[in-house]
């Protein structure tokens, strides 16, 4: 059965943007409940590889099967994957013309067909959940960049997602603000939750993920647990990179 | 106390910035005043020189000249009466030219950003071209290089699929008119609607109590669909009766025709400000970025949906106001009318005064209608743009 191999297998994926060969060959295998940390230089792919695994992006060679369905051109399975997969975005992307709980409930009311209330009830509790119940009525441009992005994570979870993508989440965010979210994101991978997580913050590499994934270049070029990957790395590329980013 | 800063009530009044701005406001309210005053007593001064005096009186007088197009008219019509079909007609050439041009901007505008390389090139180059010459020039173009020049005899004319004639003398086309049985049929019209409505509110309000997500403007065009075409065959005979132009002896008799000043500023003025208006669509859609359709997808929406929810409220927010600008350019453009002879109300309106010799008061009278058309138009584009205003804060 195929669920016994991961819930997202990645079989030597390719992706070219014009001649730029951003992914080569990419293979790696998650398992239900694991939480994934990418990293590696910008322009290494990394993002792109996420933004695949829910048709932002198409690969043009290989394999990526999500939950046992290979996305592939077909409409309905993509469809059905975006149905199973959230992602959250570095610039929050949260709708400017909606309230906080417009924008969460946006998708269970016409996506999921609840009803308003029921909708409503939903995604004030997942706002509860990411702590900011009290900003419930605020628009986008009124909440701070933290806050923002907390909105934005309760939106993806409102469709009740297997597994959850977070491209760069803190990025954007004012250094007082990268607490906030990354606590939210340390609670929701606690509860069980399969994520992948491109980010450049180690401290949370360290203390959550279960494995972390270095790129470079469009390559995979380490697999490894957070101890080995910090303290034994293998790979020349990785102990550059690591020396680098941890100096400061 | 000598170098200490002085306490309010010592400065002198030259000094005290709230003293000045109000003086400053006095100035130049007065130079305005007095201005507008003087402005006044030599028209009047000048008036008088000449023996006249301001006065409406001449638009009871016969008007005597001739109105080829619009309401029914006689030249043993008054003044008055004259210049009311210049306005309607104004109206008329108005308001088919906005829904023209919002149709032509639309397209063309999505076009600009189509990933098909050709219609992309050919929407660029159409934008392009007709923003960079003179409105006035196009005019010219269509009038008398394309209608009285391209454009056959009638004997001759250029059939297009559908009935529809181009010739020198104008445009005919097939048009609908009412026939004896439509006021039967007027009936299921009225009913039609009453139902409708009411099958609108009922589904408004079933949606709101079970919650759920729904257009009721679907169910109520579809009864009223159903409810015409019942009645259609409900009633004796056809209720409306299909003219088909059709080539007489000298000239095409029954449909429509637009005659070749009305085809040529119709189409002058909507092709002209189209391209103004593709800029502005596009525009708005390029403001609504990337991301937010990806969110939007990515939490499952549909595309329509997306569309519909999160991209055309955004992007009528940029698009309205600028809009707005073009339709009553297009209103105003229309004036230029009078150089390819359609009777519009500046042709009208300068007709009369070069009879009466009331130009004072004729000018008074176009810049009052041009202006009551405008401000109505603004009234109900802000309206519109608070309305998608409130949609966000």
């Amino acid at each position: 059965m195929i669920n016994n191999e991961g819930i997202i297998i990645y079989r030597d994926v390719h992706k070219w943007y014009g001649d730029f060969h951003v992914l080569r060959g990419i293979t790696f295998t998650m398992q239900k409940g694991e939480v994934v940390v990418i990293c590696g230089p910008s322009g290494s792919g990394k993002s792109t590889c996420i933004r695949t695994i829910n048709r932002l992006e198409e690969h043009q060679r290989g394999e990526i099967i999500v939950d046992g369905i290979e996305l592939t051109n077909d409409l309905r399975n993509i469809e059905a994957i975006r149905r199973e997969v959230g992602i959250v975005f570095q610039q929050f992307n949260l709708f400017p013309h909606l309230t906080a709980l417009q924008n969460v409930s946006l998708a269970p009311f016409w996506v999921l067909k609840m009803r308003k209330s029921k909708a409503e009830e939903v995604a004030m509790k997942l706002l509860e959940r990411v702590g900011i119940p009290e900003q419930a009525q605020k628009y986008p441009a009124q909440l701070s960049g933290g806050q923002q992005q907390r909105v934005a994570i309760a939106r993806a979870l409102a469709m009740t997602p297997k597994i959850m993508l977070f491209d760069e989440p803190t990025s954007a965010l004012d250094p007082e603000m990268i607490k906030e979210v990354l606590d939210v994101m340390k609670n929701l991978a606690r509860s069980g939750m399969t994520m992948i997580v491109v980010t450049h913050e180690m401290g949370f590499a360290r203390e959550v993920a279960d494995r972390i994934i270095f790129f470079d270049y469009g390559q995979l070029v380490e697999e490894n647990t957070p101890e080995e990957f910090f303290h034994n790395p293998k790979h020349d590329r990785t102990k550059l990179f690591l020396s680098q980013i941890l100096d400061y | 106390m000598s170098n200490k800063v002085s306490s309010s009530h010592s400065v002198p009044f030259w000094r005290d910035v709230r003293v000045l701005r109000v003086i400053g406001q006095v100035l130049f309210l007065v130079i305005i005043a007095a201005g507008i005053l003087w402005l006044l007593n030599n028209l009047q001064v000048n008036l008088r020189a000449c023996g006249l005096r301001i006065s409406f009186n001449f638009l009871k007088n016969t008007a005597g000249f001739p109105i080829s197009e619009g309401l029914r008219y006689n030249p043993t019509d008054v003044h008055g009466y004259a210049f009311w079909v210049g306005i309607v007609n104004t109206i008329r050439i108005s308001l088919i030219g906005i829904v023209l041009t919002t149709i032509i901007g639309t397209v063309v505008g999505i076009a600009r950003l189509s990933s098909n390389w050709l219609v992309k090139k050919l929407a660029g180059l159409y934008v392009e071209v007709v923003r960079n010459i003179p409105l006035l020039v196009q005019l010219f173009f269509w009038y008398f290089a394309v209608m009285l020049t391209a454009l056959p005899m009638v004997k001759n004319s250029i059939g297009l699929p559908g009935s529809i004639y181009l010739t020198r003398r104008g445009v005919y086309l097939p048009w609908i008119t009412p026939a004896e049985s439509f006021g039967t049929w007027a009936w299921y019209i009225i009913g039609g609607l009453v139902v409708a409505i009411a099958v609108y509110v009922f589904r408004r309000i079933q949606l709101k109590r079970a919650e759920r997500p729904g257009f009721p403007i679907i169910w109520a065009g579809t009864i009223l669909i159903l409810i015409l075409g019942a009645g259609w065959f409900l009633t004796p005979g056809n209720p409306l009766a299909l003219t088909i132009p059709v080539l007489k002896r000298f000239n095409f008799e029954g449909g429509l025709w637009l005659s070749t000043s009305f085809t040529s500023l119709l189409v002058g003025l909507s092709v002209y400000t189209g391209a103004f208006i593709a800029e502005i669509v596009r525009a708005g859609i390029l403001a609504v970025s990337r991301g937010q359709t990806e969110a939007a997808r990515a939490v499952g929406l549909k595309k329509a949906h997306v569309l519909r929810l999160v991209v055309l409220p955004q992007a009528l927010r940029v698009i309205i106001p600028p809009l707005a600008s073009q339709y009553l350019n297009l209103t105003k453009n229309s004036s230029l009318a009078i150089l390819i002879g359609y009777y519009d109300l500046m042709n009208v309106g300068t007709t009369i005064f070069n009879q009466t010799g009331r130009a004072v008061e004729m000018i008074l009278l176009i810049m009052a209608s041009y202006l009551t058309m405008s401000l109505l138009t603004s009234l109900l584009m802000n309206y519109y743009n608070r309305r998608m205003k409130l949609v966000e804060r």
